[in-house]
């Protein structure tokens, strides 16, 4: 017997505004590139604009650098990797880096503010999440610099040179810390290159870079469009290097291009992870992780949670809590303390990820999206949940990088590890079950990079990242992030 | 109705819990939203006490402390109910009077429960003789770890059927039954044995109610009621003192079970010295100062 009767999350009693305060940041009208450790004007004299996709407000000028900048920068890095930081030791180094890391700490407010400011995401999670593993990401590489001789044992390990960065959109100071750090810590010099519609905190951890007295040309930062300044960074001879994160079909086009270069590569590219849920599980948690899971960041997120998997005896329960729980997030103003969700990072993402709604309803499947009003300026997208759908579905098979879960059921182990493996990427997969035994089992025979058990998107500097199949290769993060960035006689 | 395995509970993750919880405390209640907050939870104070010591006197004082929470304020409103021990109920009953303000009693040789089943009705008739509105009773917690889950909910059900239309919250005294799964199981019984109220804790032993006991209490609610469509209410009891984590209380009961729990039918606030603090905090909202404690009577 089933009664029908359903929570109703509404109440007179909403939460005031709680806006994070804007008065400590500072925020230049125009960003010039960080090349040799000056901000210097583009060659092109153009500026590109990067706009708060919230209120669809300019927030400032970016330079739009071209294959020329590119050059000098990279001959910029060359110079100081022969002449200072390939002379200096370990402990030196460890030095510079725990300082920039400090400062980060130190400048942490101003950092999240304008991370949420610049790209939508609500401040909770860059306060909370996204600048402290940034730290977190230096400090700990940092403590590798004058251990790296004992890091590999009977191995010998060499930097490599100048090596060549391009992070993507969704976490722009994380995913540059994720890389700058590990880079520096080994032994060589950087040129990155900011993502076009969040390129301001990465310009923002330039001047924390020269605050911390790291020498001139040991970072060098780099905004233009992908298809010039990136590729410029691809072709160029004199990088030794690449590491990638963003889109597979971009991956494709960088690994094409440096295809027997001698080249070393590690790409961090699409996932479209499974979450399972067992009967067995404690259900009320799986559901809270499986919300963090795809609406973490607007689901703007590599390793996001994007199909669910349910074992059928629970799919009514979990469907009825998932629903309920999503009528009590807040969604709205990026930078109030108590917003869950905030705003789709660009106007073509939002394009992209409506797209995607269309056609899960045209395949035929039954959408669900929870009653609240969005802001009438800015890009916006309600946490949206499909069901009735088939593997064969386009809302299951690609990277939806948006709020878009679909919902499956499944009845034995089998076919769900059949199920969760059955897609070109490998990211990640979360098991949710109160029986030890099928996690070891589930872990063992699910294809993705990183599982989570009972639990969803923990990160941790020391612990590795990345993917299986077309999700990419290379790991950030732990011993085996630094390994790329090293080479062994 | 489908037989209840009590043996085979909902499982509850104490991480997941936890993740949960630091959600609901790095959330921020300001403003307008605060003082409503504040004045939701003077209406939900079981304004309590329950010592040895306890004299007619000190039970006429709380009375009226329930009824006067500040008079320099005319527009604060009562607590919902005082709490005292069965023999005090009387005293109680004829002090607040026309007021509005509950009567509540602990029985059922309150805290430690342990005693036979016909001491326990006794102890109940005497509270509901004496005109109790509410009737605080405490688990078998012996017989709770023994597994005899069955002696458990009978006792609920026999008190629940002797005290007529009193409303019966019983309490699990989670800091004894040792983790979340526990608690989570001794909710289901509560429940389905009768029970108009869960409530955490006897104040007498620690840890007594927390954040993330109280949250697994909420979700056992929220099941029963999915199952059963019938609104069970909860009860933190001991270990709230201060406003700030009071209303941490509200948003998650509001985030969890909605709005139709937002009041003194649903949700209750065992406490002796909550109410104090949150005046203080009202009045800090009214005048932009904080007022020396002195200024809030202590009874």
């Amino acid at each position: 017997m089933k009664t029908k009767v359903d929570i109703d999350y509404s109440s007179d009693w909403p939460l005031a505004p709680a806006p994070e305060s804007m008065s400590h940041i500072n925020l230049k009208e125009k960003y010039d590139l960080f090349i040799n450790g000056k901000f210097v004007k583009p060659k092109s004299g153009k500026y590109f604009d990067t706009f708060n996709p919230a209120n669809e407000k300019l927030l400032a000028k970016v330079a739009l650098g071209d294959a020329d900048d590119v050059d000098i920068a990279v001959k910029a890095a060359r110079k100081a990797y022969t002449n200072v930081w390939s002379k200096l030791s370990g402990k030196e180094r460890g030095k510079y880096i725990f300082r920039l890391a400090r400062i980060i700490q130190e400048r942490a407010r101003e950092f999240s503010v304008i991370e949420s400011l610049d790209g939508g995401k609500a401040i909770r999670e860059s306060r909370d999440i996204d600048i402290p593993l940034v730290s977190a990401h230096f400090f700990y590489n940092a403590g590798w610099a004058d251990k790296l001789d004992y890091a590999f044992p009977n191995r010998k390990p060499k930097s490599l040179g100048v090596v060549g960065q391009i992070i993507p959109w969704n976490f722009p100071l994380l995913m540059a810390s994720w890389k700058i750090a590990p880079a520096l810590a080994a032994g060589n010099t950087v040129v990155i290159k900011a993502a076009n519609t969040t390129p301001l905190t990465l310009y923002k951890l330039a001047e924390a870079v020269k605050d911390a007295g790291i020498p001139d040309g040991v970072v060098n930062v780099v905004s233009g469009r992908g298809s010039v300044v990136g590729m410029a960074i691809v072709n160029h001879p004199d990088v030794n290097k690449i590491a990638f994160t963003g889109s597979t079909g971009v991956g494709k086009i960088i690994m094409n291009a440096i295809a027997g270069t001698g080249k070393k590569a590690t790409m961090e590219l699409g996932g479209k992870a499974a979450n399972i849920i067992f009967e067995d599980a404690a259900l009320d948690q799986a559901v809270e992780g499986v919300i963090n899971g795809i609406f973490f960041n607007q689901g703007h997120v590599c390793c996001a949670g994007s199909r669910l998997y349910v074992q059928e005896s629970v799919y009514d329960v979990v469907l009825r809590k998932l629903k309920g729980r999503m009528q009590s997030l807040i969604i709205g103003d990026p930078l109030d303390k108590n917003t869950d969700i905030g705003a789709i990072n660009s106007k073509d993402q939002l394009n992209t990820i409506n797209e995607y709604i269309k056609i899960g309803l045209k395949e035929g499947a039954e959408i669900y999206q929870p009653e609240c009003t969005l802001p009438k300026k800015g890009y916006w997208c309600k946490p949206t949940l499909f069901t009735h759908v088939a593997q064969s579905n386009r809302i299951v098979q690609e990277e939806i990088f948006g709020p878009v879960l679909a919902i499956q059921t499944f009845r034995t182990i089998d076919e769900v590890i059949e199920k969760a493996n059955n897609t070109p990427y490998g990211l990640s997969a979360g098991v949710w079950t109160d029986k030890g035994s099928k996690i070891f089992n589930m872990t063992s025979q699910l294809r993705a990079g990183v599982i989570w058990a009972n639990t969803f998107n923990k990160f941790d500097p020391a612990s590795p990242f990345g993917g299986y199949k077309e999700s990419g290769f290379g790991r950030e993060g732990g011993i085996h992030g630094l390994e790329p960035y090293l080479k062994f006689d | 109705m489908k037989q209840i395995n009590f043996f085979d509970t909902p499982k509850i993750d104490q991480v997941g819990i936890d993740d949960r919880i630091s959600r609901i405390t790095a959330r921020s209640i300001k403003k307008e939203a605060k003082v409503k907050g504040l004045y939701m939870i003077l209406n939900m104070i079981d304004l309590t006490t329950l010592e040895g010591a306890d004299t007619e006197d000190k039970v006429k004082h709380i009375c009226y402390k329930a009824m006067h929470l500040h008079d320099e304020y005319p527009d604060l409103p009562t607590t919902a109910a005082v709490c005292v021990y069965p023999n005090f109920v009387k005293t109680a009953v004829t002090e607040l009077k026309g007021s509005g303000v509950k009567v509540a009693s602990v029985a059922t040789a309150f805290p430690s429960g342990q005693a036979d089943t016909q001491t326990k009705l006794a102890d109940v008739k005497e509270a509901v003789d004496n005109g109790a509105d509410e009737v605080d009773m405490v688990i078998s917690r012996g017989k709770y770890h023994s597994g005899d889950y069955d002696f458990v909910f009978n006792e609920i059900a026999t008190i629940k059927a002797a005290i007529g239309k009193a409303r019966l919250k019983v309490i699990l005294e989670t800091g004894e039954l040792g983790n979340l799964d526990n608690i989570r199981r001794a909710s289901d019984i509560a429940m389905y044995a009768g029970a108009d109220f869960i409530k955490t804790s006897t104040g007498k032993i620690k840890p007594a109610a927390t954040l993330p006991v109280i949250l697994v209490m909420m979700e056992a609610v929220r099941d029963y009621y999915y199952n059963t469509g019938r609104m069970v209410g909860i009860k933190p009891a001991g270990g709230i003192s201060n406003a700030k984590l009071a209303l941490q209380y509200l948003l998650l009961l509001k985030e969890t079970l909605g709005g139709k729990w937002l009041n003194n039918t649903y949700f209750r606030f065992g406490a002796s010295s909550l109410a104090n603090d949150v005046l203080m905090q009202i009045v800090k909202q009214k005048t932009g100062n904080y007022q020396s404690k002195d200024y809030f009577s202590k009874d």
